[in-house]
């Protein structure tokens, strides 16, 4: 596992706006020896990408409840959510269900 | 409760086999794409038919919506009230038996003014918006929420309703309609807006004051829902549509049902949050999204590509402790991560919930909140729990300010000073003489500043909001007039009280 991986991101439904108003994002994570995994994905966000209230985005080591994920237009609770390993080109969706955003 | 934990276990052994890539429930030959409820796992394509026959079964099952009939869709440009407009839409567009046989509208209560959006950041979300609604060749309007500083005070009467009418009339209106109907193209007759009106920024200012003189989010998020209610009915009434369709989802309203009995609006619910709502007569209310959970939404409109426009709310980026509706919120959604039927409990709960209609007459609406239209729950015995609370809220401001408000019962109190440019006659503003002239309520009754007067006319839970703004002057005009008028009427009605046979004949 050397080479790094290239993924989309995008965010919707007013959790853009965590991200500067910005819906896609194209990351390449570092290479690290074993695969990513969405758990290690979400701080990696959290590091790099989200502008403010963390809080509004992350709980614990998850996202927030109300905030949805698909990974590769599926939802993630059938891909093993925080378990599953980030493949080259995967698209992630977070998608916010909470008024207001 | 029982049923809460049954489903916690189901969620729980399914985990165990979400590693294995699941098959669709339905068909059981593509796989899974999105899960629903907990173990209900639809491929894309069952997904989309089952969303779809959700919306149909919904208008099927009530039965309020006639052939032929105008039918004005609230947008707000949410994910919720976008993937009602493309139901519909899509719904039009079939043909023969399966086709939806209303004719839609679209209405968008533009609110940038009140929440305080940026000019050219509110002109750039009205210009998405409306190319949005133009691709769908449906008539639509967008409406400032400024122009409720312009509403007839009428807007607050509930007008004659035509009477419920019973199923048998409503197949024979479907008869008739595709008898009529058959080859001839529906075009509305009213073609819409061209272009966004403009508002007056004195307008803008009037209504920033009016959502700021409220004390708490709580109250401004309570307000702003009044007030854009009262617009979209008289959108719907000065427009010609019989039916207004709203948005609201099952989390959405199962939020809306915790945060009614949180804020006293417990008498309520039934009408807040059911299918349909006939409070104000004329025009009824439908919530045909009611069946679908924010989530189904969601990922049916990622999924197919519905578009929806972001438009900050007056909680955007609140904390969740911000108002009771954001509070509310977090609660259940967070309650929902662990025990995914929580939602759907609520829900539930919420359609067996009936209002204990009082009988009234149609032309006067004393007995009605001169803010939500609901019945007022106010006029109670000596022994209810409304009277004890007043009790113990004149109890305890007595210890802070003398006995007067004993002798005076609810004396007119201005807690807060009034803010110099909310003054009508006073100051002499260019804009409120403008305002007395046309409507001719503020002075006389604002200035006589009786919040308790205009207390007496709201239910228990319009009262709370009242109490926390500063000064009902900010109210709009027509608020303000229809208080004044009926103030005075019962005014009248006590002085000549003893000239009248009882109530029960006096009404016909
Ligand atoms: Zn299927
Ligand atoms: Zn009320």
């Amino acid at each position: 596992m050397a080479a790094p991986t290239v993924i989309h991101l995008e965010f919707g439904g007013g959790a853009e706006l965590l991200f500067n108003g910005m819906k896609e994002h194209h990351v390449t994570l570092p290479s690290q020896s074993e695969p990513w995994d969405m758990k290690q994905l979400l701080v990696w966000i959290q590091q790099n990408l989200l502008k403010e209230r963390p809080e509004l985005f992350v709980q614990g080591d998850s996202v927030r409840p109300g905030i949805l994920v698909l990974i590769n237009d599926a939802d993630w609770e059938l891909m093993g959510e925080l378990d599953y390993q980030l493949q080259d080109q995967d698209n992630v969706v977070f998608i916010s269900t909470l008024h207001g955003g | 409760m029982c049923q809460v934990l049954e489903d916690y276990r189901n969620e729980l052994e399914s985990t165990e086999l979400r590693s294995v890539s699941k098959k669709c429930v339905k068909c059981k030959e593509a796989s899974a794409a999105v899960v629903i409820r907990a173990g209900d796992a639809y491929c894309r394509g069952c997904f989309k038919d089952y969303f779809i026959h959700k919306f149909r079964a919904m208008l099927g099952k009530n039965r309020v919506i006639f052939p032929g009939e105008t039918v004005l869709l609230a947008v707000s440009g949410g994910p919720s009230s976008f993937s009602m407009l493309y139901q519909v839409q899509e719904g039009i567009s079939q043909n023969a038996h399966k086709k939806l046989r209303f004719i839609p509208g679209i209405v968008h209560i533009d609110e940038g003014g009140a929440v305080g959006q940026p000019v050219e950041e509110r002109q750039r979300t009205l210009a998405e918006l409306q190319a949005l609604f133009r691709a769908t060749g449906f008539p639509f309007y967008i409406i400032p929420l400024e122009q409720v500083l312009d509403l007839p005070s009428s807007v607050l009467e509930s007008a004659l309703s035509p009477s419920e009418k019973p199923s048998s009339t409503y197949k024979a209106a479907v008869d008739h309609f595709i008898q009529s109907n058959r080859s001839s193209c529906l075009t509305p007759q009213d073609q819409g807006q061209t272009s966004i009106p403009e508002v007056p920024e004195a307008n803008t200012q009037i209504l920033q004051q009016l959502i700021l003189s409220a004390k708490t989010l709580t109250a401004r998020q309570d307000l702003l829902s009044t007030l854009r209610q009262h617009l979209l009915v008289h959108t719907a009434r000065t427009k010609g549509y019989s039916k207004l369709m709203l948005g609201d989802n099952c989390t959405r309203l199962a939020v809306k049902l915790l945060t009614s009995i949180s804020l006293g609006r417990g008498a309520h619910l039934a009408r807040d949050t059911g299918f349909s709502d006939s409070r104000y007569g004329d025009v009824i209310s439908v919530r045909p999204m009611r069946d679908y959970s924010a989530k189904e939404i969601a990922y049916y409109n990622h999924l197919f590509h519905v578009p929806s426009v972001l438009i900050p709310s007056l909680d955007t980026k609140m904390p969740d402790k911000a108002s009771v509706q954001r509070l509310t919120e977090s609660f259940i959604i967070r309650l929902q991560a662990d025990f995914p039927s929580t939602v759907s409990t609520i829900y539930r709960t919420s359609e067996k919930l009936q209002t204990a209609c009082r009988s009234s007459s149609a032309a006067d609406h004393s007995d009605r909140c001169l803010l939500c239209m609901c019945t007022l729950d106010t006029v109670v015995g000596k022994a209810s729990a409304f009277q004890a609370t007043l009790i113990s809220e004149q109890l305890s401001k007595n210890t802070s300010s003398s006995a007067k408000i004993l002798t005076q019962k609810l004396a007119p109190v201005e807690p807060e000073p009034v803010a110099p440019t909310g003054q009508c006659c006073s100051s002499g503003g260019r804009e409120d003489c403008g305002r007395v002239e046309r409507g001719g309520g503020c002075c006389s009754f604002a200035n006589g500043a009786e919040m308790s007067d205009l207390r007496s006319l709201l239910c228990y839970s319009c009262q709370l909001t009242i109490k926390d703004i500063s000064s009902v002057e900010h109210l709009p005009r027509y608020i303000l007039s229809e208080a004044q008028r009926r103030h005075r009427r019962s005014q009248m009605k006590e002085e000549i009280g003893e000239f009248l046979l009882d109530d029960g004949d006096e009404e016909d």
